[in-house]
């Protein structure tokens, strides 16, 4: 085990290098002077310029450059951002639980309606059930979420005035954020109404960006569930006179289970990706929607640290579920590569 | 004697095995869902082509007297404005109709780079094992690290905001997955006897790779250019809808929704026939695309 785990950590090494690389030579891929993109419209003195270049480090090789640049990034140091002037570091954390809350709540959403859908689909194949599922499944797959979230608006916030439109709670509670997750700062803070209304936010940005997911999960359990179905050994237990719930629940689905278990790690990518589109229509206050407004200010900074930062968040995630697989799965363990 | 001729005529057609295609076809026809998503891109695929006869207006046609009119089939609706029009009255039938151009166009586009460049870099990682295969396969891994939207975010953040730029960054975020799949049955086609045959025969490395091995790979690779159609229209979609893929005026069905934010409260229509076109031709491409990879490769068909 101890091997495996190390392996996997030394397979991070050119990944990470590789991700540095990627983000170092995006800011330098932009067209035009980094010092002039930093000051803006105002224009540099010449000289000023050049104490710029050789503060900024500009004047060096490029090896020399990257050199400086990882050994700021291991340092925690990702630069300023050119519009807030905050270190890009501290912006990300101050957003990130925003964006982690609603990605766990979406992927809690999408576990707890996909899974069960996928199984019964499974089970009753070529059912109603089976087609009512695998088709809303395809449709949650192909939707543009950008505009099922509109859709939802449109339907509860506009006509039915269920939910709101955008934000995080509202603005009558206020509280200092403790853990930045506004479920549970909204309990701790005691006032009356401020969970509910932290819930009802949540509830629409949680559906929009937990549809994919939802729809890829129903259908990998499903496809799981029909392959695990015709084993031998779920025949044995039919003949021994099992009853179909208990051979399914007990028998079939700990088997089918684990393609999905590697699944459903997969999926934090699809999050972060639907973030993006999520944070922007619900105008939540997220790394997605940092990133997008950051791309639309032309702040290299924040996108490099930023994009830096998300890729080696999911990096660290599918390491981990590698490492969760390994350990309920001793197969992959001992498999070379 | 005539009666003869047909006997043996029938057992020649019974005997002779279809073509490989035409079993393909067949069994492709037997899936209703997959049919009828094969009606629906025949039917976008006329649409673009025929836009400017079938489109009842141009799609930047604007009419002062008319803005945000609703459908033709809610009340304050005429049938001059069938599906209504946007904020500036411009007829959105006609840019939906206008904008299937975009979709297909940015699907095809975007399917064939990668296809092109994940074969050659398949190929290659296929073929020269060890230090060629790892550096190919690793830079793939890393690009793969990245969710495909924001990837594609960073290179339109490079390049500049456009359809062009939206459809270059989009090709290069499904490169990993067309690179992946070719060298995984260039793999394993190579240790089959035929390959070794040809080998012996004389062919040269280029021969093998294009005449003989590649040929035996294009289901799967089929399989993923058609399903990645319907991802590269809904990732182009977005990075419109975002205001980082095709700019306005443009009907691209994305970029109609960029502004339609501002909508939800007055006028739906302007937000959701857009949308559904997108999910419409998305769903198709998916449903084909699933039937074709039934049809192709049988032992996947649950």
């Amino acid at each position: 085990m101890l091997r495996f785990i190390f392996t996997k950590l030394a397979l991070l090494i050119p990944t990470f290098i590789g991700v540095t690389l990627l983000t170092f030579f995006m800011i330098r891929a932009i067209p035009g002077d980094p010092i002039e993109l930093l000051v803006g419209e105002r224009g540099i003195a010449p000289e000023r310029h050049a104490m710029l270049r050789a503060q900024l480090g500009l004047d060096q090789p490029l090896p020399v450059q990257y050199a400086i640049y990882i050994g700021d990034v291991l340092q925690g140091d990702l630069g300023r951002s050119i519009v807030t002037k905050k270190p890009v570091l501290q912006e990300f954390l101050t957003l990130f639980p925003a964006t982690l809350e609603l990605g766990i709540c979406a992927m809690i959403f999408a576990v707890v309606v996909g899974l069960p859908l996928g199984i019964i689909a499974g089970v009753r194949r070529g059912r109603f059930v089976d087609y009512f599922a695998m088709g809303t499944s395809l449709t949650g797959y192909s939707m543009p979420i950008f505009w099922w979230g509109l859709l939802l608006i449109i339907l509860f916030s506009v006509n039915l005035h269920w939910t709101p439109v955008s934000g995080r709670i509202s603005l009558m509670f206020f509280f200092d954020p403790v853990t930045g997750f506004m479920l549970i700062d909204s309990l701790l803070s005691g006032q009356k109404g401020a969970f509910a209304s932290a819930l009802q936010y949540l509830i629409l940005p949680t559906v929009v960006l937990g549809t994919v997911p939802l729809a890829i999960i129903a259908r990998m359990t499903r496809s799981s569930m029909l392959e695990v179905l015709s084993e031998d050994y779920v025949r044995t237990a039919r003949a021994k006179g099992l009853s179909p719930l208990r051979i399914v629940s007990v028998h079939a689905l700990r088997n089918a289970l684990i393609p999905v278990v590697t699944v459903i790690g997969l999926q934090v990518g699809t999050l972060m990706g639907g973030a993006i589109l999520t944070e922007t229509i619900f105008a939540w206050p997220g790394i997605g929607k940092w990133l997008v407004d950051s791309v639309g200010r032309r702040d290299f900074p924040a996108v490099q640290g930023g994009v830096l930062l998300v890729a080696i968040m999911i990096m660290l995630v599918n390491l981990t579920v590698d490492l969760l697989y390994g350990l309920i799965n001793p197969r992959i363990r001992h498999a070379r590569r | 004697m005539t009666a003869d001729v047909q006997v043996s005529k029938v057992a020649q057609t019974q005997s002779a095995p279809p073509h490989p295609l035409t079993e393909v076809w067949w069994s492709f026809l037997e899936n209703k869902g997959a049919v009828a998503g094969l009606v629906v891109i025949v039917v976008v695929f006329l649409l673009a082509i025929l836009a400017d006869i079938v489109a009842p207006y141009a799609p930047v046609d604007q009419f002062r007297d008319a803005f945000l009119k609703p459908p033709a089939f809610v009340d304050g609706g005429s049938t001059r404005f069938l599906l209504g029009t946007d904020d500036v009255g411009r007829d959105i039938l006609s840019r939906l109709i206008h904008g299937a151009r975009y979709s297909l166009f940015i699907g095809a586009f975007t399917v064939t780079l990668s296809l092109a460049a994940g074969i050659a870099l398949g190929l290659v990682a296929g073929f020269f094992r060890g230090l060629i295969e790892d550096s190919i396969m690793r830079l793939m891994d890393i690009m793969l690290a990245l969710p495909s939207l924001l990837l594609a975010l960073v290179i339109v953040a490079i390049l500049g905001p456009s359809l062009t730029n939206a459809i270059m960054a989009i090709a290069i975020v499904y490169l990993p997955h067309f690179t992946r799949v070719a060298r995984a049955s260039v793999i394993t086609e190579l240790s089959k006897d035929y390959v070794t045959a040809s080998k012996v025969s004389g062919a040269g490395t280029l021969r093998l790779m294009f005449v003989t091995v590649l040929p035996n790979c294009a289901a799967p690779l089929i399989v993923l250019g058609t399903l990645s159609f319907s991802t590269a229209i809904l990732d182009a979609a977005a990075l419109g809808f975002l205001g980082l893929g095709a700019q306005p005026p443009t009907p691209e069905w994305g970029t109609m929704l960029a502004k339609a934010r501002e909508f939800v409260q007055s006028a739906w229509w302007v937000v959701t026939f857009p949308g559904l076109a997108i999910l419409i031709t998305v769903l198709a491409f998916n449903l084909a695309g699933d039937g074709l990879r039934d049809a192709l490769d049988p032992k996947l068909k649950r």
